[in-house]
């Protein structure tokens, strides 16, 4: 409390100090009949050296930047097409710093070489049609070639996938990823939001994850049934907004529920042969170096983004639709880490859109292997497929009950 | 006989009320637009700096933080997650929304719109002065919000649903969210009338004489705004109704297939990709409307102190027109990334880069206007310069980021932050300088200390470009924005850690220096509205007709009969002229040509 007191007073002294600076400039100021208005010789000649002064140094600090951290200090790309990307970006790199340092340049320069000298006066120069032509035309063309090349490759990124890429899901949630791998046959399997239960946290779509959502739904510990008991018991003294709340998880648990039988009467259970295989990996995501990957992004709750800073690739992750992505991981993380010289380094996926109090540490290790000992993990995986993870679920959920 | 009429009218006595409070007066609204601004922007700046020092000095405790924040969002002097999201997303939406669209807009539309046309006021003082009073009761309720129990909104200044929607996703998004719905609603309502008014009055109450192609460049600008502000402002106000019904009447149109906080939700069907479409649709006219006034006010200061005609009057103002239509076709530039058709992206990258050429004829017209003037360093003219400056330095990663194949790995990183930053915020802060410096004699008939001017514009250029210059570097090397810190780096990439750490470092030091060397402004700025000395009627030696109202405000801006405008605005050292200006309502001489 002191200490505040003390900052404030020390506030206040120094506000009174500049005052009375202030009075006395004025009464100066007064006696030199300066209104202000006009600027002298001096001032103008400080300021336009200034101008000059200031130009060295905003150049000297953006070459130091440059220096210190090597270009634009990015390391090199650890993808195919993160290569493009990165020779795409070095070229606009060069195009737009020699602009920067031109026109900067033209601007400074001229502010300091046409500051007011007396008995010269300003050239009446209202517009050159010519001149005006010239710096429409060629940005125009610049720009041309900018938009060719970008869009090349922006095509390359975006096209789809081959068929053979290995497809692999990423589903985002508040605050982490989890992957899930098509397994042998390359297909992920289908998925409904409504059939997530404790077992099946992906919320995939066969017929038995569809009976047990009903049944969680309906006989679950806070189910259909179970908050028709209480609503019904006369016994039971509830609060007039416990009660109204209550009422409207009742509703919507029907009208879910609903939409769960229509899902079972619709469904194939042929499509189940998709789902079974299908393996969920969490923590670390683990990629085969020059395979072809394409990623099928879902989000359970808000907004999140899937962003591969090493491998220039990023997509967002929203409710209700799939969004997908594909790259080919072009460096294993060993020879990356040979590169950096840093045997602690990984890859990373991190999450990139604003998605709640921990969005900054919402992260997937990523770690890219040869071929050799991805199949040696892969094969490791393909033991503990979602059919076996599932139904030892259930089993246990089942002898629970 | 009108003339008399409203020369009778001019002097009746005012209530303190009715001057100074529900005044219809244009130029006592222009102040009241200022004020409020130059609170809002401190209000914003404070926050912004606040949390700059938990990204340069992460986890430590601060004094400074917990005197701001205290007990409740900063325990033991380290700011909350949530909190640190809040203070981002207001300082966002008051520096974009408050300060530079109503204040810049605000107070110089009004005050130069009659004053440069030769009208005796708005065409309705009444819309006028109810269109401040929705700009203050808006900024009242967003600041509000900063003191509600579970925080103001935190889902960033573009608020996306879901997270924006769902009060279970954070804690922000529930009665603060709803506040900054509501001022955002209001506060679109003061700038629609704002706007419709600065349209009509251009276009009916220009003076004797004063064709559209004799307007003062300033003039041209606040128009083109007023339009783009009309055209775009109403999606915006439709995107934030629609997420007002998601959040109250369950609704779905941005939701769809959702659990959060264990609950599932029923909504099926809806897209948050709507909201973003609808947003963006305002969101980037938006960054014209903050930008078009400052160029506005900019091209006037350059001229007037270059004491040159502005170069290529005719294509600044085809400049302005071209950036201000295609504002309106590259708004999914922003959504590269967020799963939109890439096909539709394509498209957005041939718009976005077009408008690259108007900036660059509007970028070479300032510096050929410099070529051979004769420059008075006023800090006005300073910070006209430092605008082109940062008008350049922000559009050239404009073009980085406009090419979705590279946006796809810098896309919400730093980067953008410094790009925008630089471009639209310095470039409009630093227009809204010059401007209150240029006419703060017109404002309060007194002049603002020069040499303070000076201090105040090399430590803020100083200062901005200490801030901005680093974080391109931080962006390139990965760092997402709207990070609290960036630990998670150290798991798996020191050296990109100790990058970003440094940096951040870095901008911070930078960032408190730039916000000390506000306070001068903010001393020389009440200090001279009450004890600066007496403006003459023209200080600047301008050719504008503001310049030939009387010093002391009258209501009706003339004391006698209009002016009539003879000539353009930009009759500097004109060959055969004696003085080195000749203001507008000058006659032209025998065998005298027009420009």
């Amino acid at each position: 409390m002191v200490e505040k007191l003390v900052i404030i007073a020390v506030i206040i002294l120094g506000v009174i100090a500049i005052a009375q600076l202030m009075r006395v400039y004025e009464i100066s100021s007064k006696l030199r009949k300066n209104n202000e208005a006009e600027i002298s010789t001096r001032d103008n000649r400080l300021n336009a050296n200034m101008m000059l002064l200031f130009m060295f140094g905003l150049f000297g600090g953006f070459i130091w930047l440059m220096l210190t951290y090597g270009w634009t200090g990015r390391g090199e790309a650890a993808s195919i097409h993160g290569a493009e990307i990165d020779w795409l970006l070095n070229l606009n790199f060069i195009i737009i710093i020699s602009v920067f340092f031109i026109t900067n340049t033209l601007l400074f320069f001229f502010a300091f070489k046409y500051v007011k000298k007396p008995g010269v006066k300003a050239f009446f120069y209202p517009h050159n049609n010519k001149l005006e032509m010239l710096w429409t035309i060629t940005p125009a063309v610049v720009l041309a070639v900018i938009i060719i090349l970008g869009l090349k490759t922006w095509n390359e990124a975006t096209a789809d996938a081959k068929a053979e890429s290995i497809r692999v899901e990423l589903f985002s949630k508040q605050f982490d990823w989890t992957a899930r791998y098509s397994g042998v046959d390359n297909t992920l399997g289908k998925f409904d939001y409504k059939l997530t239960t404790d077992n099946n946290e992906l919320a995939i779509l066969t017929t038995n994850t569809i009976d047990t959502a009903i049944q969680n739904m309906e006989s679950g510990i806070s189910g259909i049934k179970a908050l028709e008991s209480k609503l019904n018991d006369t016994h039971l003294m509830l609060a007039p907004a416990d009660r109204n709340a209550m009422v409207k998880d009742l509703n919507r648990k029907n009208k879910l529920v609903r939409l769960l039988y229509q899902m079972k009467g619709r469904h194939d259970s042929k499509l189940d042969a998709q789902a079974w295989d299908d393996f969920i990996q969490k923590d670390t995501l683990y990629l085969c170096k020059g395979k072809e990957y394409e990623f099928n992004f879902r989000s359970k709750d808000v907004i999140h983004s899937a962003y591969f800073p090493h491998f220039r690739a990023q997509m967002n992750t929203v409710p209700g639709m799939t969004t997908r992505f594909k790259f080919v991981p072009s460096l294993s993380t060993a020879e990356m880490r040979e590169k950096k010289n840093d045997t602690q380094f990984n890859y990373a996926l991190l999450c990139n859109k604003i998605c709640g109090g921990a969005h900054y540490k919402m992260k997937m290790m990523v770690v890219v292997l040869e071929e050799p000992d991805y199949k040696k993990w892969e094969d490791s995986k393909l033991t503990q497929t979602f059919r076996d993870k599932y139904f030892a679920s259930t089993a246990v959920v089942e002898e629970e009950m | 006989m009108a003339t008399v009429a409203h020369d009778e009218h001019d002097h009746h006595e005012e209530s303190f009320v009715s001057k100074y409070i529900f005044s219809h007066d244009h130029k006592m609204i222009a102040k009241q637009f200022l004020m409020t601004a130059v609170f809002m922007g401190v209000v914003a700046m404070l926050l912004s700096i606040l949390f700059r020092i938990q990204l340069a000095w992460p986890g430590e405790a601060s004094d400074f933080v917990s005197f701001f924040l205290g007990d409740q969002w900063a325990p033991g002097g380290v700011m909350k997650e949530d909190m640190y999201l809040g203070l981002v997303t207001i300082h966002g939406t008051i520096m974009v929304f408050f300060l530079l669209t109503g204040g810049l807009s605000g107070t110089f539309s009004n005050l130069l719109i009659p004053l440069q046309v030769g009208a005796r006021d708005m065409a309705s003082g009444f819309l006028n002065m109810l269109s401040y009073w929705f700009f203050f009761l808006s900024s009242i309720i967003m600041l509000a919000s900063l003191f509600v129990e579970s925080g103001p909104a935190m889902s960033g200044w573009t608020v996306y649903p879901p997270l924006s929607a769902l009060p279970q996703a954070v804690s922000g998004s529930g009665l603060g969210m709803t506040l900054w719905l509501f001022s955002m609603a209001i506060f679109i309502a003061s700038s629609l009338i704002g706007s419709l008014n600065y349209i009509v009055t251009v276009l009916n109450l220009r003076t004797k004489g004063m064709a559209m192609t004799k307007l003062p460049l300033t003039i041209w600008a606040f128009f083109i705004t007023a339009i783009i502000g009309v055209l775009s402002f109403p999606v915006l106000f439709s995107a934030a109704l629609l997420l007002i019904m998601d959040r109250m009447a369950g609704t779905s149109f941005y939701l769809s297939d959702i659990i959060v906080g264990g609950e599932m939700l029923t909504q099926h069907g809806g897209s948050p990709l709507l909201y973003q479409h609808l947003f963006w649709f305002l969101g980037h006219p938006e960054v014209y409307i903050v930008l078009i006034p400052a160029l506005g006010l900019s091209s006037e200061v350059i001229s007037t102190n270059s004491r040159k005609p502005i170069f290529g009057y005719r294509a600044m103002i085809g400049s302005i027109l071209a950036i201000a239509f295609l504002s309106f076709i590259v708004w999914a530039h922003h959504m590269f990334v967020t799963g939109m058709n890439p096909f539709l992206g394509s498209v957005f990258v041939f718009t976005t880069l077009l408008i690259a050429i108007p900036s660059a004829v509007k970028v070479f017209n300032y510096i050929t206007t410099l070529w051979k003037g004769s420059i008075i360093f006023t800090p006005a003219m300073l910070f006209t310069i430092g605008l082109v400056s940062t008008f350049i330095t922000g559009g050239v990663t404009g073009i980085i980021l406009a090419d979705a194949a590279l946006d796809i790995t810098i896309h919400d990183t730093y980067f953008v932050v410094a790009h925008f930053h630089v471009v639209m915020g310095l470039s409009a802060v630093f227009g809204m300088f010059a401007g209150v410096y240029h006419w703060f004699p017109k404002m309060f008939g007194r002049m603002l200390n020069t040499r303070m001017g000076y201090a105040h514009f090399w430590i803020t250029i100083i200062g901005a470009y200490g801030v901005f210059f680093p974080m391109h570097f931080v962006g390139l090397a990965g760092a997402p924005r709207r990070y609290y810190n960036y630990s998670v780096y150290q798991d798996f990439d020191v050296e990109s850690f100790d990058l970003m750490l440094d940096l951040n470092i870095i901008i911070t030091v930078f960032a408190i220096i730039a916000a000390l060397g506000q306070i001068i402004f903010l001393f020389n700025f009440f200090y001279s509205i009450f004890r600066g000395p007496k403006a003459d009627q023209n200080p600047w030696r301008s050719n504008t007709l503001e310049w030939t109202t009387p010093v002391e405000h009258i209501h009706g801006n003339w004391p006698g009969e209009l002016p009539t405008v003879h000539r353009w605005p930009y009759d500097y050292s004109k060959p055969g002229a004696e003085a080195d200006f000749i203001p507008q309502n000058v006659p032209l001489k025998d065998g005298e040509e027009e420009h």
